[in-house]
């Protein structure tokens, strides 16, 4: 533990824990060395966000390191939320990333099983898996805490990282999601970040068993939202995305705004998801992942009536 | 037990086509349990292998033989007689085959007809299923007789992971997600605390990550 009473000292930490309804972004780093579009893409975040998470090779598609690219938002002043898989790195690697993150200004993380090789750019791959999400998660709190690696050893230094893991209610079989989520809150996660939620009623009910069962004390629950920019995006997300629950009735109502303004509907439709969320209980905040759609995020910020950003120190 | 496939026929005919004498050698142990590389497979593999070198112009010899298994020298040695006298030898047998075989006649030239694909065993007739990964230190009784190492793609030790689709894993449609199926069992056998349990992480030196591995019975040994 850290002096300060905060376990990280990040400023999603201090937010929540003052608590002010977080607000979180995503950026998806590069696919290259290109550091002009990494700066487009965060640059609409500063001062709309908590944090940002930084991805860590999503869907399996090779881009630039989300360590590297979350140490450059550092440099810039803005706060990331460093993800980490457990894909491609052994513990070996994990334990080392961690330490640099940590030495890089990285105060949050992320941790993840990830998205198999399969449905990225590089089927081909050797996955590692050496450790799962929930070990990983372990792994950060056992450093943090007890300062000292996995195999026991101390470490000079320990890294103080604000633990995040990720919770999706809606995957199959659902009845077991909860109890994930505790394993994961037992595990280490100080806070969570959940899938993309469409279906309302069914994540109220999840979260009523969520507080029902002492989890949102004990974590802070970030209820995700993704703006559908069309019906054609909720289709294929419908259809095709394992774990996404997404009602006719939200598609319905996409297509009935008619083209050109279905952007707008689904928009509008995250704002009532985030106004709903801040008045949920057990939800500390949410995590917005507007996917390619980075510079629409100060616009909804402000109409869902989440600017200014509080500061905390 | 081993499971394999046959390789591609045009694969087998380029790796002969050198030769116009070989022997083919199935094996009576797990290939031919898995209807690949016993006596039947040799049979209809070598009639295939002639009438195309036929119709090529370059017919080729080949002798059957089928021994007992080709993972074991001692029958291994029975083809002491006549191993050395052809231009190459193919071997039905999984990936263990082809090494014994070359390791006690260093003079012939080896190839392989099948590839090794997995521990398993047949779910139904003519389909098998990966049940085991060799990891070296057996937890399916944590997992009520399932094993997350060997049957989840990402080896979770505590699934199921968000891709867990209609009882599918999210890599293919044809695997079952494995720990749907152990926590369906947990549930209906009310032992769903069973996975509020942390498993710690796993030692993987008793797995291939420890290096090439050999077991040794004392008592065995001469």
């Amino acid at each position: 533990m850290s002096d300060n009473g905060f376990k990280s000292g990040s400023n999603l930490e201090k937010v929540l824990k003052a608590g002010h309804f977080a607000f979180t972004g995503e950026c998806g780093p590069p696919k290259g060395a290109n550091l002009k579009h990494l700066n487009e893409k965060m640059s609409p975040l500063r001062g709309v966000v908590d944090a940002i998470n930084v991805t860590d090779n999503q869907t399996a598609v090779v881009r630039m390191s989300s360590k590297a690219a979350s140490a450059l938002m550092v440099q810039a002043g803005l706060e990331p939320n460093f993800q980490m898989v457990c894909r491609d790195r052994n513990r070996i690697a994990m334990q080392s990333d961690i330490l640099g993150a940590y030495a890089l200004g990285i105060r949050n993380m992320l941790c993840l099983s990830g998205d198999h090789q399969k449905f990225g750019n590089h089927p081909e791959a050797k996955n590692v898996y050496d450790l799962d999400s929930m070990q990983l998660i372990a792994l950060v709190k056992q450093m943090r805490d007890e300062g000292k690696f996995l195999n026991g050893e101390d470490i000079d230094e320990p890294p103080r990282m604000f633990i995040g893991a990720a919770s999706n209610p809606f995957a199959e079989p659902t009845d077991f999601r909860v109890y994930r989520l505790a394993n994961k809150i037992d595990a280490g996660a100080d806070f969570i970040q959940t899938q993309c939620i469409y279906n309302m009623p069914r994540f109220r009910e999840f979260m009523k068993r969520a507080v029902d069962m002492g989890l949102a004390e004990r974590a802070y629950i970030l209820a995700g939202v993704t703006p559908m920019k069309s019906a054609g995006m909720a289709k294929y997300m419908a259809k095709f995305v394992p774990g996404m629950d997404v009602p006719a009735e939200l598609i319905k109502r996409l297509e009935g705004a008619g083209k050109g303004k279905m952007a707008e509907e689904g928009i509008k439709f995250a704002i009532e998801q985030i106004e709903e969320f801040k008045e949920m209980e057990g939800v500390a905040g949410v995590h917005f992942m507007a996917i390619e759609w980075e510079h629409k995020v100060p616009e909804i910020a402000e109409r869902a009536g989440m600017l200014p950003r509080p500061k905390v120190d | 037990m081993i499971v394999a496939d046959r390789k591609p026929l045009e694969e087998i005919q380029e790796m002969i086509a050198p030769y116009d004498n070989i022997m083919l050698v199935g094996c009576k142990g797990c290939v031919t349990v898995c209807n690949v590389g016993g006596l039947k497979e040799v049979q209809i593999l070598a009639s295939t292998l002639r009438i195309a070198r036929k119709k090529e112009g370059r017919p080729i010899q080949i002798q059957e033989r089928v021994i007992e298994r080709q993972c074991d020298p001692e029958y291994v040695e029975q083809l002491r007689d006549t191993c050395d006298q052809f231009d190459a030898v193919l071997s039905m047998a999984c990936g263990v085959g082809p090494q014994f075989l070359s390791a006690a006649y260093p003079n012939q030239r080896f190839f392989p007809t099948v590839n090794t694909t997995f521990m398993g065993g047949a779910t139904q007739h003519g389909v098998w299923e990966e049940r085991c990964a060799g990891c070296g230190n057996c937890i399916t009784h944590w997992f009520d007789g399932m094993c997350p190492i060997a049957r989840c793609s990402k080896s979770l030790q505590h699934g199921p992971c968000g891709g867990s689709n209609h009882g599918k894993c999210e890599v293919s449609k044809d695997i079952e997600c494995v720990w749907d199926l152990i926590v369906r069992k947990k549930i209906e056998q009310g032992r769903l605390d069973d996975l509020r349990k942390y498993w710690a992480a796993k030692d993987w030196r008793t797995a291939r990550d420890g290096g090439p591995r050999k077991s040794v019975r004392e008592e065995l040994v001469k």
